[in-house]
């Protein structure tokens, strides 16, 4: 448990960090920017205590909109998938979620896919609609989010991949 | 009142959620107003810290290209002082004077312009007399408009802004307009508001109007790269190449206008009386 905390802890301030001073340089074809650091979100403990995700998301959100003057665009986005994380958890995993039997490296790749693929993208849709605030702009608003959604995606797997731990 | 304290505990989840999504989308509207940037801006210590940090690392890579620019710059300061080189033996007239826009200088630590709102952020701040609403230029033309400073910081509005409304004109025929920006490159933004008695060609040149106290007029902006008739017909709708480019700045200007206050005053005392 212990262990758990210090690793959480890190892995907030390794993602801030990482979001922040690379990843937002990134600007792919002009406007395409991963956004990686609602990984923290993503692999919080899926039995973790529910009221302090949705506490520590606003948080981890504000830091990344602080350093990139965006308001809380990105804590609003955050607190969203961090409250709706239950919902999308059972939507993806059925019943074995509910024993509290899932580990996500271990979960079948379909149902895993479907977790991030969702979380992801409502995160994204959240954030742009805040960020973009018109009505004027919506095939912006849909280009970005499916664009950096993807791209968002195959950094958290390729993330995944690196940092899954060899358990044979 | 247990029924409420029930109420509160077995909704506590969503309570939390609700407040802090309320919470963080004032924070946002807030950033929609101009001037109101004030609360939690990158120009703080701790961000404008590591944003400083970050630059000194990373501010060897484009030397290079600076260099070349400022030697750029060099020459073609040298070659406007040539140009007054005649006229010096007669003193000028108002050398006592205070000038009426004075120039500072200041680092970029910050730039983003992938974003619908974009801003930077400068090394200087209000210990360097940096103040909300002076202008930021380059060698090659505008920036933006500072909206917000710390004591060690500033950040400015980009002209890579969907907020940003900047006075321009034509180089040649002195028709004004409004500078916008529709979000779609960040090496092209709109003139509006041109009206449709401006002979315009391709390739003509965009200059600051004067007409606000923020920039002076005649600081360079773009060229024309295509123009078509707006919505209602009576005005033109023109797309304008910067000539900055705003992806790589690194060294930037700021314009001080002494005058600013005085103007201000009389303007504000002209709408009281109305």
């Amino acid at each position: 448990m212990q262990n758990e905390t210090i690793t959480n802890i890190w892995r907030f301030i390794a993602l801030v960090f990482l979001q922040v001073f690379l990843l937002n340089n990134i600007n792919l074809v002009g406007y395409i920017n991963p956004y990686i650091y609602i990984l923290f979100i993503l692999l919080f403990p899926l039995d973790g205590n529910k009221g302090l995700l949705i506490l520590l998301s606003f948080l981890l959100g504000l830091s990344v909109d602080i350093f990139e003057d965006s308001g809380g665009v990105q804590a609003a986005a955050c607190v969203f998938i961090a409250y709706i994380r239950p919902w999308v958890l059972k939507y993806s995993f059925g019943v074995s979620y509910e024993y509290n039997s899932v580990k996500l490296h271990k979960a079948a790749p379909m149902e895993r896919f479907t977790y991030l693929a969702s979380m992801v993208f409502l995160h994204h849709f959240v954030m742009f609609i805040l960020e973009i605030f018109s009505f004027n702009h919506i095939s912006l608003l849909l280009k970005s989010t499916l664009f950096s959604g993807i791209f968002t995606l195959l950094l958290i797997y390729g993330t995944l991949i690196l940092f899954t731990k060899k358990t044979t | 009142m247990q029924q409420i304290i029930y109420f509160f505990i077995r909704n506590k989840n969503f309570l939390l959620f609700a407040f802090l999504f309320i919470v963080s989308v004032l924070l946002t509207i807030q950033t929609h107003n101009y001037h109101n940037d004030k609360f939690l801006s990158s120009a703080n210590s701790v961000t404008g810290g590591i944003y400083r940090f970050k630059h000194n690392l990373t501010d060897y890579f484009s030397l290079g290209r600076e260099n070349k620019n400022l030697l750029e710059e060099n020459l073609q300061l040298r070659q406007e002082l040539e140009a007054y080189e005649g006229l010096l033996p007669e003193p000028p007239l108002d050398s006592l004077m205070e000038p009426k826009f004075e120039y500072l200088s200041a680092t970029v630590i910050n730039n983003n312009y992938s974003k619908t709102k974009n801003q930077l952020t400068l090394d200087k701040g209000r210990k360097d007399s940096l103040k909300i609403d002076m202008g930021v230029v380059s060698n090659k033309g505008l920036i933006g408009i500072i909206s917000d400073v710390s004591k060690n910081y500033a950040t400015v509005q980009s002209i890579l802004n969907t907020k940003s409304r900047i006075n321009a004109k034509l180089k040649k025929s002195s028709h004004f307009g409004t500078l916008i920006w529709d979000t779609k490159a960040p090496n092209v933004v709109q003139l509006i508001d041109i009206p449709r008695l401006a002979n315009l060609k391709k390739g003509d040149t965009i200059i600051t109007g004067g007409r606000s106290t923020i920039f002076p007029e005649g600081i360079l902006i773009g060229t024309i790269k295509d123009f078509h008739p707006d919505k209602d017909d009576n005005y033109y709708y023109v797309n304008v190449n910067l000539f900055n480019d705003m992806t790589g700045l690194q060294y930037v200007y700021l314009i001080k206008n002494n005058h600013a206050e005085e103007i201000l005053n009389l303007e504000k005392k002209a709408d009281d009386a109305k």
